[in-house]
């Protein structure tokens, strides 16, 4: 084979790489550690705390302490976030289940976030504003949307990057929670 | 009943396709015409077979039969007909049977209009348009079988997402596909005549009708996507570089090019083994985009809900598809000899250049698309790539397509006179020059002026290129008219589409440099100004019935200097099944911009949120994109594509003087 033939190869070479990029990830999904979930260090570890001024003027702030007693879901998202508006229809259905919805708008500007939530409806009871992402780096927010839940005592029993399916919470977020509330 | 006659329609087809996948390619290579002819009647089976299985899914819909499972999971007895119907698109099962349904129809076609077509090179491209069939067929059957039952049947199904209940979106999807699909034409002929070792111009004169088909649909395709978001999605935006788009959008840049690149194939007999690629990746791209939006390997707003399995038998048609061809190409391509050369200042060399520029950009959007997958892998950590990448990598690429745009059509092949053309475009050059100066000094706007420079450079040129053409020096009426009538149309066509992306721009620019966006809340009676219009919040009527949801309806009176403009009725509407809330946006164009108003929740205070906007220029973009499209079309009509019968027939006859 001449020198000459090599360039006709280049092609074949690059996509190759990509089947191999596919491939694993696919196989990733499968194994189903990624690309939503990644073991938490947060798990079992008590929330941490936080104060956080309402994204909206003249409500309370959304302090830590208040979130004990109940089975609460934190929710963290962003206007910006494409993924968080596959999830925004099913969180109501967390709230019909009883659990408490916090919402922490994280990296975002309060008024891109209120006109999404006009834009979508706000299923949440709380929201704070976590504007500079100090609190995230807390909590240890990975990927925007992620969502927290903490049990009544104030503890995080599951967490999750990405957003959630309808599956997600049928399948794993509601049954532990109705654990949690026993 | 209906079902299983579906389910047995696609399984036969699967057996038709398969024999058409492999007895003509053999046999071709022998050169035994009867099986060479048998791939045409094998197609024309497979179509019905297809459009078998197709229609009985949609009786499934028309009738409401839950005792169907992807019926159940998708439809509701309150549906409107329209989307039981045209929701063909809706789902995974049901868009991949569309798919194939599209692929049967392309593969018809060619069996229809390839008379002409030397037959083995018919066949063979038969029998590889056969083997993507088969890929796809597969894939059905074993993983998205749209005919299974389900045993109880349920008293109604899940419904529609009303967001996709909009007429906007029943005919996007379908020729999104036809311009997908459409490219496994080009494909199918380019690994025929690799297999056949042969590329020349009679090769790209077969091929370019068929790209032109396929990039006129996705360019309709993508228009009409962008159109539906810009008014459904209630955010005034009409692009948002999410991953989906940008699937449509890589196998457009990738046609784009192949379209220029095939020119100088049947003109010049040269570029040939680039072409050759070129139409490969085309068709590649179409596939990745079916693969990244079914297999969740990538988050989208637009993902259809997604399956590993899936993803892996995807995966694997894209390795034997793509993969396969690659390596023909790479074991084939170096004795594919270029005919002409060519000058640096020639025609081929702008088209050539329009293609490496379209390259990278496909290339870049590629990047863009996959990177947060590669540093996910990498774990290089979870990123999103958005906007302020693909604007600053493919706005840059654009400016250098822009100028030559206008500069390529003066020049003449092998060698040519660019001193001579850049003259011609003097006055384009000061029109763009003035354009540029005084948008800039009227809005402050260095971007803008700069980007209206370029479109009116390119508008002006394009003319000026036209009129020279009709206008020649002295000439009389009828030599005027005989001009219009020779002229070929692909050159009225080329004027069209060049046209069309002048305004594209225009639009563009208008639309990201002066837009007025107003959030606030409104109380009844209180009037916002937003640009030069007056909006005032006459009322809203809550509970307004539709088919299948009940609706806010908000009315606006819209009024400059205090005159009547139009009366605005955004809505709010919450669909029944499934439980979702949607905005209509109401908008009021008058093609110079359009006045935009969304409608939210109500407040505390008996208020309401409202969101208008005022979006200058934004009709040109749509009108840009129908008129690159219509330029596709032209372009197909001309003499020396209408292949097949005329030919023929002027073979018959005796030469006349």
């Amino acid at each position: 084979m001449s020198l000459r033939r090599w360039p006709a190869f280049v092609p074949i070479a690059i996509f190759l790489v990509l089947v191999g990029f596919f491939a694993y990830r696919l196989v990733m999904i499968d194994h189903g550690d990624a690309p939503n979930l990644i073991p938490s260090v947060m798990i079992n570890k008590p929330v941490p705390n936080f104060t956080l001024p309402s994204l909206f003027d003249g409500k309370p702030q959304v302090v830590s302490e208040e979130i004990k007693g109940k089975v609460t879901l934190i929710d963290v998202f962003a206007s910006w976030c494409v993924p968080c508006r596959i999830e925004h229809p099913y969180l109501d259905e967390i709230k019909k289940a009883g659990i408490v919805l916090v919402g922490i708008n994280y990296k975002d500007r309060p008024e891109d976030a209120r006109r999404w939530l006009v834009q979508l409806g706000n299923p949440y009871d709380a929201i704070g504003t976590d504007r500079d992402g100090r609190v995230g780096i807390d909590f240890g927010v990975y990927g925007v949307p992620e969502s927290y839940l903490i049990d009544k005592q104030g503890v995080i029993r599951y967490k999750q990057i990405g957003p959630l399916t309808r599956e997600d919470i049928e399948k794993v977020i509601l049954p532990l929670a109705t654990e949690l509330s026993k | 009943m209906i079902p299983e006659i579906g389910h047995y329609a696609l399984i036969l087809a699967l057996f038709v396709a398969l024999t058409q996948a492999t007895f003509p390619m053999i046999r071709a290579a022998r050169g035994n015409r009867a099986w060479m002819d048998m791939a045409g009647t094998a197609s024309v089976a497979q179509f019905v077979l297809v459009t078998t299985a197709f229609g009985a899914l949609m009786w499934c819909y028309v009738t409401s039969d839950f005792s169907v499972l992807n019926v159940a999971q998708n439809s509701h007895t309150n549906k409107p007909l329209i989307y039981k119907i045209a929701g063909v698109w809706s789902n995974h099962e049901r868009s991949m049977l569309l798919w194939i349904f599209i692929l049967g129809l392309y593969g018809l076609a060619m069996s229809l209009f390839g008379g002409n077509l030397p037959p083995s090179l018919r066949a063979r491209a038969l029998s590889v348009q056969a083997m993507i069939s088969v890929g796809f067929i597969l894939f059905i059957l074993l993983t998205s079988n749209p005919f299974l039952r389900l045993d109880p049947v349920p008293t109604n199904g899940a419904g529609l997402n009303p967001l996709l209940q909009d007429p906007g979106l029943a005919f996007h999807p379908p020729f999104l596909y036809l311009g997908y699909v459409g490219f496994s034409m080009a494909f199918s002929f380019a690994i025929a005549a690799l297999i056949e070792g042969r590329v020349d111009a009679a090769w790209a004169r077969w091929v370019r009708p068929w790209t032109l088909v396929a990039w006129g649909f996705l360019t309709f395709g993508i228009a009409m996507g962008s159109w539906w978001a810009y008014y459904t999605l209630g955010w005034g935006g009409w692009w948002y570089w999410d991953p989906v788009e940008n699937a449509s959008f890589m196998p457009w840049l990738a046609g784009t090019a192949l379209l220029h690149s095939s020119l100088v194939v049947e003109r010049r007999d040269t570029l040939k083994a680039w072409t050759i690629l070129l139409t490969i990746v085309a068709f590649s791209f179409s596939l990745l985009g079916t693969f990244l939006v079914r297999s969740g390997v990538l988050t989208s707003v637009h993902s259809f809900a997604s399956d590993p399995s899936r993803g892996i038998f995807i995966l694997g048609l894209l390795v034997a598809a793509i993969g396969g061809s690659m390596v023909l190409f790479a074991i084939r391509a170096p004795s594919l000899k270029g005919g002409g050369l060519f000058a640096v200042a020639s025609r081929e060399s702008s088209l050539l250049l329009n293609n490496v520029l379209m390259s990278v950009a496909a290339g870049s959007v590629l990047l863009g698309t996959l990177y947060p997958l590669f540093a996910d892998v990498l774990k290089l950590g979870k990123v999103s790539v958005g906007p302020p990448f693909f604007n600053s990598v493919f706005v840059p690429l654009m400016v250098p397509v822009v100028i030559v745009m206008a500069i390529g059509p003066l020049l003449s092949w092998k060698r040519g006179d660019l001193k001579g053309a850049l003259r011609r475009l003097k006055p384009a050059a000061i029109a763009a020059a003035v354009t540029a100066i005084i948008t800039w000094s009227m809005s402050g706007g260095i971007g803008a002026g700069a980007a209206l420079g370029l479109a009116t450079w390119l508008f002006v040129g394009t003319m000026g290129e036209l009129a020279h053409r009709l206008f020649p020096m002295r000439m009389t009426a009828v030599d005027f008219l005989r001009r219009v009538i020779t002229i070929p149309r692909s050159f009225y066509g080329m004027t069209l589409a060049h046209l069309g992306v002048a305004l594209v721009i225009i639009g563009i620019t208008g639309s990201t440099a002066w837009k007025t966006e107003k959030v606030q809340v409104m109380h009844f009676g209180d009037t916002v100004k937003v640009a030069s219009y007056d909006l005032t919040l006459k009322g809203v009527e809550e509970g307004v019935k539709g088919p299948n949801y009940v609706a806010a309806r908000a009315t606006f009176l819209v009024t400059k200097n205090g005159t009547f403009v139009a009366e605005l009725h955004p809505e709010r509407r919450m669909y029944d099944m499934p439980p979702r809330p949607t905005t209509n946006a109401a908008i009021h164009t008058n093609v110079i911009g359009d006045i935009y108003a969304v409608i939210g929740d109500p407040d505390e205070s008996g208020g309401y949120v409202t969101r208008l906007y005022y979006n200058p220029l934004v009709p040109w973009i749509f009108i840009g994109a129908g008129i690159i499209a219509l330029g596709g079309l032209v372009s197909l009509t001309d003499r020396r594509y209408r292949i097949g019968v005329p030919l023929r027939k002027v073979a018959m006859q005796p030469p006349q003087s």
